[in-house]
């Protein structure tokens, strides 16, 4: 027996809302940067779930993309990151106001 | 009880799943950005049982290669390059923000979760028993045979990241901060 696609999109569900709550609630950009990742981790869940329950191949074919464009996302924040820190010495998204005004 | 009629699958499922979400709680809550990393690492992994489970084992390897190991190994590396001292005591969150950050993420979920019973009829009734689908052979005859302009742009979409990461690197640490008050 093997579990419902229900479940699996519960779990996403639930992993994606906790990323949205790090996202909101934490100051450090890495932090942030993780939560981020884990919303997308939630999304591919969705998306291989529903592959499994139709019986489409394709849909993997756009988790590897998603997958490829996170690599990318994470190298550029990653380097904005180090690079903040090396002028501020913080990497609290409250230091870095400078497109707020 | 004999060992065929164990729900292995449905045991397997669950174990992960508490896994996952406890996981997922430790990368939102827990102070120290090692520990969160860390955490992310076995969320990651448990993402990989689970697509092992929904018959995707492409994506189970290429979840552990390329996120639980290129991509977090790239996240340790910068969490270890920047001061950790420092970032171990920041200045929190406010009561205001973190409370209205449980509350948004709340309305997010119930209204995920209202989603979800609304489209269930949509799939329940479509359950498809295609023994072949997710192998290696299927997902790379769909890649390379429909996909193949949007893989070649994936390559070139990494190749500017990966320029586009080092150039950042470099030109911040070099013009000085105009916001900072020279000392």
């Amino acid at each position: 027996m093997r579990p419902p696609t229900e479940w699996y999109l519960a779990i996403a569900a639930l992993l994606f809302t906790i990323g949205v709550v790090g996202v909101l609630a934490r100051r450090n950009a890495i932090v942030i940067f993780m939560s981020i990742e884990l919303m997308l981790n939630a999304v591919n869940l969705t998306l291989v779930a529903y592959a499994d329950s139709f019986g489409a191949s394709d849909a993997q074919v756009f988790v590897f993309f998603v997958m490829a464009v996170a690599a990318a996302e994470a190298a550029v924040g990653l380097a904005i990151i180090l690079a903040i820190f090396r002028r501020r010495r913080s990497t609290s998204v409250d230091d870095i106001n400078l497109l707020k005004w | 009880m004999s060992l065929e009629a164990l729900p292995l699958e449905m045991i397997v499922f669950v174990v992960t799943a508490v896994v996952a979400v406890v996981a997922a709680l430790l990368v939102v809550l827990h102070r120290n950005p090692v520990v969160n990393a860390v955490a992310l690492i076995v969320n990651l992994a448990c993402l990989a049982v689970f697509f092992l489970l929904l018959r995707a084992p492409f994506l189970a390897a290429v979840q552990v290669i390329v996120y639980a190991g290129a991509i977090m190994v790239l996240f340790l590396f910068v969490i270890m390059l920047l001061d950790l001292k420092a970032e171990l005591h920041p200045p929190r969150a406010g009561a205001f923000q973190r409370v209205m950050a449980v509350f948004a993420g709340a309305a997010f979920l119930s209204l995920m979760v209202l989603a979800m019973r609304r489209s269930r009829s949509t799939f329940a009734m479509k359950e498809v028993a295609d023994a072949g689908h997710g192998t290696v052979e299927r997902v790379a005859e769909e890649m390379f045979r429909n996909h193949l302009v949007s893989f070649e742009l994936a390559s070139v979409l990494l190749l500017v990241a990966m320029v586009g990461a080092l150039v950042i690197a470099r030109a911040f640490a070099e013009t000085p901060d105009p916001q900072e008050p020279s000392a």
